[in-house]
């Protein structure tokens, strides 16, 4: 991979082949790749380096030959986000999601570390936050999204961590701020508050574990019975899968979570250690001793500022208008989403970006050779729902809210499982870091 | 898992244990196999008197391999939940225990260079 300086970047360079697959050749990599790599000079450029950014990129590289691929992300780091939340349970330090950006990208491909500023599709033209223009015949993207902390009123990034203030979804430092509110609390028992923000959400699981780690740790230091947790749900489901809401809804009345309906968080007064949520009866305020705050989700503005998202659904959020099975855009068929970004029904996991990134890539490649793609994403998405340190149940769904096991017969969806909790803890970091490099 | 190939598995174990050390386990598990099947060859069969003292390893094989797993996990053994939790201690268990054994026969059969009659 090259890193650019913007100062002296030719956008039209066509990179070194030779340099291109550079790390497929070196290890026993998809040989199925390899073997049907197409010759293209196509201009990719994919937005955002994260989870879908990095895969696609590596996957691309595999795939074509020839073509030049620039990567867009002003981000230095990378961020295993799904390490959150074992940093907020005080059981990783918060380096174990960070790792640099370069690490991720293939040989052959360009990195602009920079932020896009805007982007016009009907110009098919990205410009970054510095001016430089890239013109591109496809754009892929994955910026993710964005935590609207302003949303909520009195909240200040910079408390976290004192005043019994969480936030686990910040970032690594934050998920370990996070950790240490909540180890003090609960060491003193009290009352806690969870919840979730009324918008799409990236792991809608997330808050729900966040709450059971919770519980389990004042259970072991004997302060459960001076402690009362409370889960704010923003609607009258705990979640939007109808059969694993109703398996939450029993696991939460067996720990004892008082749980409340249609509660979405409004403000918070971090110092009275107050929060004020938005009923249907009007603002109710809750006291707190400790909060883990998540906010409402939505768009970076610069894609919604693209006209690139759905005009009459998630109009406050900005999603884009993409197929749900083909990933494509419904208005401009050269322009790809992967991952969070994406204004699809379900699919808001790390998990579901490993299954959407063969779809994207089927079909851009099927049409810089001239014919249609047939790989299809069915929603899949998965969220292993930890139940307490050492039990977690595996949470796999897809649109139609078809619950779709992994390993059918073999572990049971839905079931507190050791076997599951193994997988959250050892398997799903190699299995996410092999699918950046675009081999699983 | 979308595709859960032989190219995947490995490519996820490199990421476990670092790409390097992965390799160097399976060169230790296929030398440690080799040297046991060495010793077997040479020896003309299983010596059984070595064979039942490298069993008393078993055990402690088993239970090394268990405790090491619930550690490196932060687990207990109270988290085990269902059918599926059983058969994987089981097999952690055997695991480690055939290993510890296959360890214990193979050095004890460098150590000794004729079977005992
Ligand atoms: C607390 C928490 C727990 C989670 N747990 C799980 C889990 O257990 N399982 C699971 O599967 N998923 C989980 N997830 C979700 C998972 O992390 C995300 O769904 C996944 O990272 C989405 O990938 P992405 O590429 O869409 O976005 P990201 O990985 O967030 O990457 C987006 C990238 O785009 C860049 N970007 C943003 N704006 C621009 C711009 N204007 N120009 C250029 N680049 C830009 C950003 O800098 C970033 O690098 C969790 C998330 C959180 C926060």
């Amino acid at each position: 991979m090259r890193r650019l300086d913007t100062a002296g970047l030719n956008r039209r360079s066509v990179l070194g082949l030779a340099a291109a697959g550079g790390a497929a050749a070196v290890l026993p990599g998809p040989a199925r790749a390899a073997a049907s790599r197409v010759a293209s000079n196509a201009r990719i450029v994919i937005l955002g380096a994260g989870a879908g950014g990095a895969a696609i990129a590596n996957r691309l590289a595999a795939r074509l030959e020839g073509a030049s691929i620039t990567i867009v992300d002003g981000r230095k780091d990378h961020w295993y986000q799904p390490g959150f939340t074992l940093i907020a349970a005080g059981l990783k330090p918060a380096a174990y999601s960070v790792s640099a950006t370069d690490l991720w990208l293939p040989e052959g491909i360009t990195w602009l570390p920079e932020y896009a500023a805007s982007i016009d599709p009907v110009a098919q033209r990205v410009t970054t936050v510095s001016g430089h223009a890239l013109d591109y015949d496809y754009l892929i993207l994955a910026t993710g999204l964005v935590l609207d902390w302003a949303a909520i009123e009195g909240f200040d990034l910079a408390q976290v961590g004192q005043n019994g203030l969480g936030a686990v979804y910040a970032g690594p430092e934050h998920a370990a701020a996070t950790w240490r509110a909540m180890d003090d609390f609960t060491r003193k028992g009290g009352t806690a508050l969870f919840g979730r923000p009324p918008t799409e959400m990236k792991c809608a699981g997330a808050p729900l574990k966040y709450t059971f780690i919770t519980d389990d740790y004042a259970r072991r230091r004997g302060t459960r019975a001076d402690s009362n947790l409370i889960y704010a749900a923003h609607n009258d489901t705990l979640f939007s899968v109808p059969i694993v809401n109703e398996k939450v809804k029993l696991l939460y009345r067996d720990r004892g979570v008082d749980t409340r309906w249609n509660h979405v968080l409004k403000a918070v007064d971090p110092a009275a250690r107050q929060a004020v949520f938005d009923t249907p009866e009007g603002e109710t305020s809750l006291d707190y001793d400790f909060i883990n705050v998540i906010p409402p989700q939505r768009a970076p503005q610069v894609v919604r500022d693209a006209g690139l998202s759905w005009g009459d659904r998630w109009t406050d959020q900005g999603w884009i208008e993409v197929d749900p099975a083909t990933l494509r855009h419904l208005r401009y068929p050269n322009v790809f989403g992967v991952g969070d970004i994406n204004g699809v029904p379900k699919g808001k996991t790390a998990a579901s970006v490993k299954w959407q990134v063969p779809v994207v890539e089927d079909h851009l490649v099927a049409d810089i050779q001239g014919r249609e793609g047939t790989q299809r994403y069915n929603g899949y998405t998965s969220c292993p729902l930890i139940t307490r340190i050492g039990r977690a149940m595996l949470v796999e769904f897809d649109y139609d809210n078809n619950l779709t096991p992994s390993f059918p017969g073999i572990i049971a969806p839905l079931e507190e499982l050791w076997v599951s909790w193994l997988m959250k803890e050892i398997a799903l970091k190699p299995t996410y870091n092999a699918m950046l490099r675009g081999k699983a | 898992m979308e595709d859960l190939t032989v190219e995947t598995l490995i490519a996820v174990s490199e990421e476990i244990f670092g790409r390097l050390t992965f390799w160097l386990l399976v060169l230790l598990a296929l030398a440690i196999t080799g040297l046991f099947l060495w010793t077997l060859w040479r020896d003309g069969g299983v010596s059984s008197r070595r064979f039942l003292l490298a069993q008393l390893w078993f055990p402690p094989g088993a239970i090394a391999m268990v405790g090491f797993m619930l550690w490196m996990t932060s687990s207990r053994l109270t988290d085990i939940g269902g059918p599926i939790d059983w058969i994987a201690l089981l097999g952690l268990g055997i695991w480690g225990g055939v290993g510890a054994v296959m360890w214990a026969y193979a050095l004890g059969g460098l150590a000794r260079r004729r079977p005992p009659a």
